[in-house]
């Protein structure tokens, strides 16, 4: 039993309630949707699996990596952070279907404030990818990925925190756009580099130096890094540097988009 | 309360006082600013310079108290097509806080209201287009608002839809009690719904009264008539009291009549006429000498009404 003391507890307990009842609305339409959209949930798990066996049994022949590590083992971190960039950016930047249908405009009539439809759809992000990573991490322990529940822990907050990160950037881009062929330029421009530029598909230590460099300013690296590093033991940062990184980027992302859906026009 | 945009002012210099509890319709084409209105106050759209207020809160400065006295039924159906009609009550109420003790039977009472109950379960994509705009309706009232704003209602709907919408807002307007203000460019629908109906062209409120007073503002019904003697007969008309203005139009006289139903027999006890027709001027015929332009022949070609076509395609 909570104690209250005072009108005014009673109050501020209220308005949270209806504030986590608010976010927990906006969450509970993008999960319903999610597994209504049977054609996206397939094609999006679809996708990482075509890399983990072509690309991966392809090259498991003929490229050795450092550590003589299963090339297919190897990238199987990388195609987790696959999942999540394209999961994460299209979920923000569906934003623009929601504008075309006029939801979101029945959302921003309502006594919700910006941040709080941002923090709905970005959680609404997190968990559409969280639940993509869960199907991947079944597929690798049937071709032999073994992970302690520590391990499984500390997977699940990289890839909560790449999520939230990259669904922020989508929400960002979505927020801005109006038409439909925006998404093409994202595909093209943010979501193809992200993944190739994050050494989810090579080492990233004996690269050329303008590689480098991009890799360097690729959020994704980081958590592909911290996923090595966490499933293989094999790593070229320390984990706290990459958990450091990605909570900066987080948090610089987060409020970026925050201060996106603030100036974005209702109609 | 104005709002321009770079070159186009869509709504001029406007200002309007709506009671409590009427139903107030706000009648023009398309782009002659309806909209725009609704948006301002719907504080979806600051306005560029002017104020208003809504339930006696600000549009500009108390936007949220704004957004819990109001309930809005957009142009395009909003709903999520993917969700139940139930599933979208829900998550509405939770959006406008709503208390959970009351939740489930708000939601039943809304639904219960369009006649939804029985496919509430359905996904809305599986609804008509009548359903859906009943949906909508019920999603506006779900927080129990003070003000209903609908915005053409009924746009896209074949007629008997469209009378069955009549239908529900005319109960709603009985059992709850609401403020409507209602946009459209049916004038057969403003004329029903509305106590009071402003009629808008390129902005501005050019004329505003009641639908039966605006009728009046033409002077009366019209009759028309084929005379056997002309010349002679219009010298009698033109002596009559009950006649107010007459014209001759290819061998027939029109004449502005108050009260035909009453007058006609007395206008035939001094003249003989080989054919009578009269009739009651309907809005149409007030918009029509008010703004010089026909609103049905621009009515269907609107870009609303593309995008409905094009988006049940």
């Amino acid at each position: 039993m909570l104690k209250v003391d005072s009108w005014r507890d009673m109050y501020n307990m209220t308005r949270i309630r209806v504030y986590s009842d608010k976010i927990y609305a906006l969450w509970l339409r993008e999960v319903k949707v999610f597994f209504r959209e049977k054609s996206r949930l397939v094609a999006s798990t679809f996708t990482p699996l075509l890399w983990l066996f072509v690309i991966g049994s392809g090259f498991s022949s003929s490229t050795s990596i450092a550590h003589s590590i299963d090339y297919q083992k190897f990238i199987f971190p990388g195609i987790i952070c696959m999942s999540v960039v394209f999961s994460a950016v299209f979920f923000g930047s569906y934003i623009i279907w929601d504008r075309k249908f006029d939801f979101l405009k029945s959302v921003m009539v309502a006594p919700v404030s910006r941040s709080t439809i941002f923090t709905g759809k970005a959680f609404g992000g997190m968990t559409n990818s969280l639940i993509q990573v869960s199907i991947l991490l079944v597929v690798g322990l049937i071709i032999g990925v073994q992970f302690s529940p520590l391990a499984l822990v500390q997977t699940v907050v990289i890839v909560l925190l790449l999520s939230f990160a990259l669904t922020s950037l989508g929400l960002t881009l979505g927020s801005y756009m109006t038409s439909l062929e925006g998404f093409q330029m994202i595909i093209s421009f943010v979501v193809f580099p992200l993944f190739f530029l994050s050494g989810a598909l090579f080492p990233i230590d004996k690269l050329p130096q303008w590689l480098s460099v991009l890799t360097t300013v690729d959020p994704v690296t980081y958590a592909v890094d911290a996923l090595r590093n966490i499933i293989l033991g094999i790593g070229s940062h320390p984990l706290g540097l990459d958990l450091l990184v990605l909570l900066l980027y987080s948090c610089v992302l987060g409020a970026l988009g925050t201060y996106s859906f603030r100036r974005m026009k209702a109609v | 309360m104005t709002k321009r945009y770079e070159k186009l002012t869509a709504v001029d210099n406007l200002s309007l006082d709506i009671e409590q509890g009427e139903v107030f319709g706000l009648l023009g084409q398309n782009g002659a600013g309806k909209t725009t209105v609704i948006h301002m106050l719907a504080t979806l759209l600051k306005p560029t310079s002017g104020s208003a207020t809504v339930n006696n809160f600000d549009i500009q400065k108390e936007p949220d108290k704004v957004r819990t006295s109001i309930g809005i039924v957009f142009q395009v159906p909003s709903s999520d097509d993917l969700l139940t009609g139930y599933e979208n009550l829900q998550i509405h109420a939770m959006l406008y806080g709503v208390d959970p003790s009351i939740r489930e039977k708000r939601i039943q009472d809304a639904l219960e209201l369009v006649g939804l109950t029985e496919r509430k379960d359905d996904q809305v994509k599986k609804y008509s287009g009548g359903m859906r705009r009943r949906l909508e309706i019920a999603r506006g009232l779900i927080h129990s608002p003070k003000v209903l704003f609908l915005d053409e209602p009924t746009l896209g709907l074949d007629p008997s839809s469209r009378e069955t919408m009549w239908k529900y807002i005319q109960q709603l307007v009985k059992q709850e009690k609401l403020t409507i203000i209602l946009t459209t460019h049916y004038m057969e629908e403003a004329d029903m719904l509305c106590n009071r109906i402003g009629i808008m062209d390129k902005g501005k409120i050019i004329a505003l009264d009641t639908p039966t007073n605006l009728k009046l503002m033409l002077g009366g019904d019209i009759v028309k008539l084929k005379l056997k003697k002309h010349d002679s007969d219009i010298t009698v008309l033109k002596n009559l009291s009950c006649v107010k203005k007459i014209e001759s139009l290819d061998g027939y006289v029109i004449l502005s009549v108050d009260d035909a139903k009453m007058n006609i027999p007395e206008i035939l006890k001094h003249v003989e006429a080989e054919s009578v027709e009269s009739s009651s001027p309907t809005l149409s015929d007030v918009f029509l000498k008010l703004t010089g332009k026909n609103i049905k022949e621009h009515a269907e070609g609107g870009f609303m009404e593309r995008y409905v076509q094009y988006d049940k395609n």
